[in-house]
């Protein structure tokens, strides 16, 4: 009887844990959606706010590195739960950083809008975040339902985040070569896309955490062209805690 | 009173049938009885006791099977219930999820599936609705305190949804939730649209409106005195300006368009007859740009429901833009012809210009608001890059399709299917 409430106890504190982390995604994913939105629409207001929004994955952060050591000094996880746990820590710190990321976009909302933009632009930057928001949204979704066999859209999607970008910074290094007075909004702007960018690179190290959290092994590396079996992974043996 | 007459009557009935249900039995015991007194010799009095003894035992019987059979009914009660629960989420049309107090999918209908996609029962609704105000919403409804909540929910990726999500406890000591996902996108969809497109159009507003006041600007000033100048740059400005007024007139025209989203049904527009008379009106443009517009029309009634005016200015656009941009090839050819082949029969008119073509990577996007190809050529045409978009509305709203083919050098072709019905 006694051991069978510890266990549902200790479950119960790994579930707050995974649900932790699923909130400060959440939370993260709309700071980015909104830093862009602020940028397009030239909103200096939702531009504000996800600055201070900020704040609230910084506290996850330290809430998730805190409960985790507390789990590892009180219970002495092994294997899967141990990976689990240590999972978390990691995933947090990447998503910690995509919220920075965003704010970095937020805070150059100003300067951006004060000259005018050519909106074919900031086309070019909304697809990039979309981009990157959706490898961010897939990624955390297999966090949710653990199926790790597919993950393969990861290096897929981290292929087009890089050929979006690589053409957009030509394209802004054109506008800038066009036009003196363009250089300093066009600055702002490539600082926005290589913050972008880098939410990518975020989602893709939380997707190779997930995949060391179910199957123990590192995500397979960037396989060679036009092969793609690193797609197809054996399912996961654990059972979803 | 005559309810209670009908419920005596019901229960002697049942009395009744129990009675003949069993009516083998109690015949073979009076049977028995009598065969006792036939050959024991029993008393009279002790056959009628034993004959009433099996009668009690009769009906004594029927109340035990009575009993068992409402002990039926209910167990055929919570099945109904526990069926009806799926079906009625299933005969929901709105996405719906039912959960239980650790937030755990319990079921999910199939319009949930199809919505949200890889939501299996045992996944937790906190890891997959990860927004801050579904997560309000859970935490709210999970804690117990109140029986039901309501929240405003948008995706943005894949597509963008906005949804009104309530929440609330199923029954009591169930210990099951349910989420009902009420779909909003459209009206979103709508607003955001608007916006949107009001932010284009002043960007495209400002364009013009900066070069005439600098042309003003230039005319009180250097250019004063310079009679050749001032001519020259009162030519600019009034291209600018018209410029201008085509700008406004084409957005009156897509918002009077996304006012009314259905088409007046019961119209029919003789397609012979209106490409005609897009012919004629766009005469004069034609030969200014020294293109000759040729006629293929195919014999027989070219007739399909829609809307005339609408379907004259979906021509008008793409002729306009096959004389202004397909100009150098010094020819268009109209064709009107039965277009059967696919899956929804109807007529397809297609226009033809010999010009340079649209790059394929251009082809996607350039019925989108304000994109344009090539902006100087489009400007140094008048173009608002409005044309296409308000084509591709108005075949919106006819169920009728655009396709574009095109190569580089070679022309390109527009043609509009339009379904007979
Ligand atoms: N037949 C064509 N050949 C080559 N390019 C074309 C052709 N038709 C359209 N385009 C390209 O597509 C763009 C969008 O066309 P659209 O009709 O929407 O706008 P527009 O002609 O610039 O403005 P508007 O029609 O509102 O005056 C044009 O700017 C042009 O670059
Ligand atoms: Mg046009």
């Amino acid at each position: 009887m006694q051991s069978v409430h510890i266990v549902s106890a200790y479950d119960e504190e790994l579930q707050y844990l995974s649900k932790r982390i699923a909130a400060m995604g959440g939370h993260a994913e709309r700071m980015v959606e909104q830093a862009i939105a602020a940028l397009v629409n030239a909103d200096p207001g939702l531009a504000q706010k996800v600055i201070r929004d900020d704040l609230v994955l910084d506290e996850g952060q330290r809430e998730i590195d805190d409960k985790a050591i507390v789990i590892i000094a009180k219970r002495q996880p092994m294997a899967t739960d141990l990976r689990e746990i240590v999972g978390a820590i990691r995933i947090s710190a990447d998503l910690e950083r995509v919220g920075d990321l965003g704010k970095n976009v937020a805070k150059r909302v100003v300067a951006v809008i004060e000259g005018r933009q050519p909106t074919s632009l900031f086309r070019g930057l909304e697809a990039l975040a979309d981009l990157a928001l959706t490898q961010l949204k897939e990624v955390l979704d297999v966090y949710a339902s653990r199926s790790v066999e597919n993950i393969g859209f990861v290096r897929d999607r981290d292929d087009q985040i890089d050929a979006m970008y690589t053409s957009l910074f030509r394209e802004l290094l054109t506008y800038m070569m066009e036009d003196p007075r363009n250089i300093t909004p066009c600055t702002h702007l490539l600082f926005c896309a290589k913050n972008i960018e880098r939410i990518g690179d975020h989602a893709t190290n939380i997707a190779e955490t997930i995949y060391y959290i179910v199957t123990g092994d590192q995500m397979p590396a960037d396989r060679p062209k036009g092969d793609k079996t690193d797609k197809i992974v054996l399912p996961a043996a654990q059972p979803v805690k | 009173m005559a309810e209670m007459g009908a419920e005596h009557e019901g229960a002697a009935q049942t009395v009744a049938i129990r009675l003949w249900n069993s009516r083998r039995l109690l015949a073979a015991g009076i049977g028995a009885v009598l065969a006792v007194y036939w050959f024991a010799g029993m008393s009279g009095y002790v056959v009628l006791l034993a004959c009433a003894v099996l009668l009690a035992a009769a009906m004594l019987q029927t109340d035990v099977a009575r009993q068992s059979a409402e002990g039926g009914a209910a167990i055929e009660a919570s099945g109904l219930q526990r069926l009806s629960g799926e079906y009625l989420a299933a005969a929901v049309a709105d996405p719906l999820i039912i959960f239980d107090r650790t937030a755990m999918i319990v079921h999910a209908n199939a319009a949930a599936f199809a919505a949200f996609g890889g939501i299996a029962p045992g996944l937790s609704l906190s890891l997959k609705f990860r927004a801050p105000e579904m997560q309000a919403l859970l935490d709210s409804i999970l804690s117990g305190n109140v029986a039901s909540d309501v929240v405003d929910y948008t995706e943005k990726l894949p597509v963008e949804r906005a949804y009104r999500v309530s929440a609330s406890s199923v029954g009591h000591g169930t210990d099951l939730y349910v989420l009902v996902f009420k779909d909003q996108s459209e009206a979103r969809r709508i607003d955001r649209m608007r916006a949107d497109f009001i932010a284009n159009a002043s960007h495209e507003l400002r364009t013009p409106l900066a070069s005439i006041s600098g042309f003003i600007e230039t005319l009180r000033g250097p250019a004063r005195n310079d009679p050749a100048a001032r001519e020259q740059f009162l030519q600019i400005m009034q291209n600018q300006t018209g410029r201008m007024a085509r700008l406004i007139d084409d957005l009156l025209s897509l918002s009077r368009l996304e006012m009314k989203p259905y088409l007046k049904p019961g119209n029919e527009v003789d397609l012979r007859q209106t490409v005609d008379s897009v012919i004629d009106s766009l005469g004069p443009l034609a030969r200014e740009n020294g293109v000759a517009i040729e006629r293929d029309f195919a014999e027989g009634p070219l007739d399909v429901p829609g809307d005339r005016d609408e379907l004259f200015q979906v021509f008008e656009n793409l002729l306009e833009n096959a004389c202004k941009y397909g100009q150098s090839g010094g020819r268009v050819v109209v064709s009107i012809a039965p277009g059967d082949a696919g899956p929804e029969p109807g007529i397809d008119v297609t226009i033809r210009d010999f010009g340079p073509g649209i790059a394929e990577e251009h082809i996607p996007r350039i019925t989108e608001r304000f994109y344009r190809v090539d902006v100087e050529n489009s400007r140094t045409q008048k173009g608002t890059g409005l044309g296409l978009s308000i084509v591709k509305h108005i075949l919106t709203r006819h169920n009728a399709r655009l396709s574009i083919k095109s190569e580089v050098g070679k022309g390109a072709a527009f043609s509009v299917h339009l379904p007979r019905h």
